[in-house]
């Protein structure tokens, strides 16, 4: 199976001055219908990979290496009105904060149906019976009745519902999942998980999915990628890679996280040497590339 | 000596707010039920868990624990004194005795401050007449008690780490050397290297100082790290308490195993995702 997705040697730096590195040749794959997990820290360049592959990184970030291939062409030299036209509709996001990411002022009909009118040129009644479609799909009871709502009217995993209808209604082949469960109560994180897993496999679509929760990894996740300061540090099968972490960095990373099953979990951060490895690591990578270009 | 009477106590507390939600119209706002009896004691050197979704009324709990809310029924007693209804100004007496660490040290530290100032703010609530070196020294003692260079507290908080701002947020409720402590959430926007080093440190403190630690979050993985009991709340009540490692292994309630089995653990399991799943 081809990948639907395949980042090749990805690098990004702040376009300021001493231009600081916030990607370092990341590279991965995703295939059609695989959830694949981006865990790390903050600042481990996990949300700046997903946005790079929407097109979307801050005015302050520039990519200065490598290639997103998507169906075989790369989006980071597709002109911006082809690129446009493949965001909501080929390549769709879920983002992390259901409230911020709906216009509070706007019903959620008119929201959920933007892409199908402005792209397919859908009206009236069609879009309608779509959008209620739509949110049949998330299992959203009574969806005649959510389409006339505002943002506020709902809770917070209503809301995280109806951003993952929009994510799906285009049927899109890839998601971008970006921490989709943070601002959740638990009970509601699993339904949302739930959800989102199920969606993807009727419609076999492949997943990007931040998260820095190794937990939500090893429930929803086929294959990841653990990153340190833009650098991938192990990437696998999610299984293999948390049953039998190869690198000290990600085996950190598990002794770090509480376990309601463990009384002894959770209270070991990384430690300093092996923090120390992956600076050195990471300098090496800085220096290898310089050769490189050079 | 042996501790028997508990620091902290809520004898059937009951806590009833305006409800904001509701329509403004004439007249009072309608009130809204936000504690219904809860009870619970706390001892010197205890860590005691409380969670729960949003919604459950653990903020208030606490929050009432600490007199910031006045309890609409029961009692809240603290070293044996029932502070049920004391004033304000008779509670400010009290306040160094109890403090408590906020969630969001970005949000609770004045950003137009030095890190001193607001830890001297503090300082002014239990030690008032102290002054110039013994003063600096206190505040620099606090610091290095959290695992804070000391250098740092002339820094302001935007030029600390989140981690370093949490361990600022917990200086400032210990440096007053209280006896209670609240926290409300006080890992939850950490990383987990951080955040296992604000657990230990947490844990450490309250051993080290004797304190009462009430600890709220809705994580229970975070729970059982550091508490040596813990309350279930749901609702406006407590639905299940008791030590740690008896709850865990053997839950009473179906709200606390459903509430476990919400958290996934870092194991993949292939029945996870749809065990607990409404019948379709």
């Amino acid at each position: 199976m081809s990948a639907l997705l395949e980042i090749d040697g990805l690098s990004a730096a702040l376009k300021a001055p001493p231009r600081a590195p916030l990607l370092r040749g990341v590279s991965l794959g995703v295939a059609p219908g695989e959830v694949h997990g981006l865990v790390g820290e903050s600042g481990a360049g996990k949300s700046t990979i997903g946005k790079a592959i929407l097109g979307i990184l801050p005015q302050a970030i520039a990519v200065t290496g490598g290639a997103i291939r998507f169906d075989g062409q790369d989006l980071l030299t597709l002109p911006r009105a082809r690129l446009d036209r493949l965001m909501g509709s080929e390549i769709a996001l879920i983002p992390q904060d259901p409230m911020t990411a709906l216009n509070p002022a706007r019903r959620i009909g008119a929201q959920l149906t933007d892409g199908l009118r402005l792209r397919r040129g859908l009206r009236g009644g069609e879009l309608r019976a779509r959008a209620v479609l739509a949110l049949e799909d998330v299992q959203i009871p009574d969806p005649e009745a959510v389409l006339r709502r505002y943002p506020h009217e709902l809770s917070g995993g209503m809301r995280q519902r109806v951003l993952i209808a929009a994510a799906f209604a285009m049927g899109p082949r890839l998601i971008i999942a970006d921490e989709p469960t943070t601002a959740l109560d638990v009970t509601v994180q699993k339904e949302v998980l739930r959800l989102i897993r199920q969606m993807q496999r009727r419609h076999g679509t492949g997943v990007i999915f931040v998260t820095h929760d190794l937990g939500v990894v090893a429930q929803i996740c086929d294959r990841m990628t653990v990153l340190y300061s833009g650098m991938v540090v192990e990437q696998g099968a999610a299984a293999e890679v948390l049953a039998n972490p190869a690198h000290a960095y990600t085996r950190a990373l598990l002794a770090a996280s509480p376990r309601h099953d463990r009384p002894d979990a959770g209270l070991a951060p990384v430690p300093p040497e092996v923090i120390d490895a992956l600076r050195a690591e990471v300098a090496r990578f800085g220096a290898g590339r310089r050769t490189g270009d050079g | 000596m042996a501790e028997t009477t508990p620091l902290v106590e809520a004898r059937a507390l009951e806590l009833e707010l305006p409800d904001m939600n509701a329509p403004r119209g004439f007249g009072p706002r309608p009130r809204v039920r936000i504690l219904h009896p809860v009870s619970l004691t706390l001892r010197r050197g205890e860590i005691l868990g409380i969670v729960g979704e949003s919604g459950s009324g653990k903020t208030s709990l606490g929050r009432t624990l600490l007199r910031l809310h006045e309890p609409t029924g029961g009692a809240v007693l603290f070293d044996g004194n029932d502070i049920t209804h004391r004033s304000q100004a008779d509670l400010r007496i009290l306040r160094p005795r109890m403090q408590m660490i906020f969630q969001d040290p970005q949000s609770s530290l004045n950003p137009r401050r030095r890190v001193a100032a607001s830890l001297s703010a503090a300082l002014d609530l239990g030690a008032p007449g102290l002054r110039g070196p013994a003063r600096r020294a206190a505040l620099e003692e606090a610091a290095r008690a959290v695992g804070l260079d000391p250098a740092l507290i002339d820094r302001f908080p935007h030029e600390l780490s989140g981690g370093q701002r949490q361990r600022v947020g917990i200086a400032r409720a210990i440096v007053t050397r209280p006896d209670f402590v609240l926290a409300d959430e006080v890992v939850s926007g950490l990383d987990v290297s951080t955040q296992a080093q604000v657990l230990a440190l947490l844990k450490r403190l309250a051993a080290e100082m004797g304190l009462a630690l009430a600890f709220i979050s809705h994580d229970l993985s975070v729970i059982r790290a550091l508490c040596d009991r813990v309350c279930v709340m749901r609702a406006g009540r407590i639905v299940e308490q008791g030590p740690c490692a008896a709850l865990f292994e053997a839950p009473q309630t179906d709200y606390t195993r459903i509430l476990l089995d919400a958290i996934p653990l870092p194991v993949p399991d292939p029945g996870w995702l749809e065990r607990g799943a409404p019948a379709r």
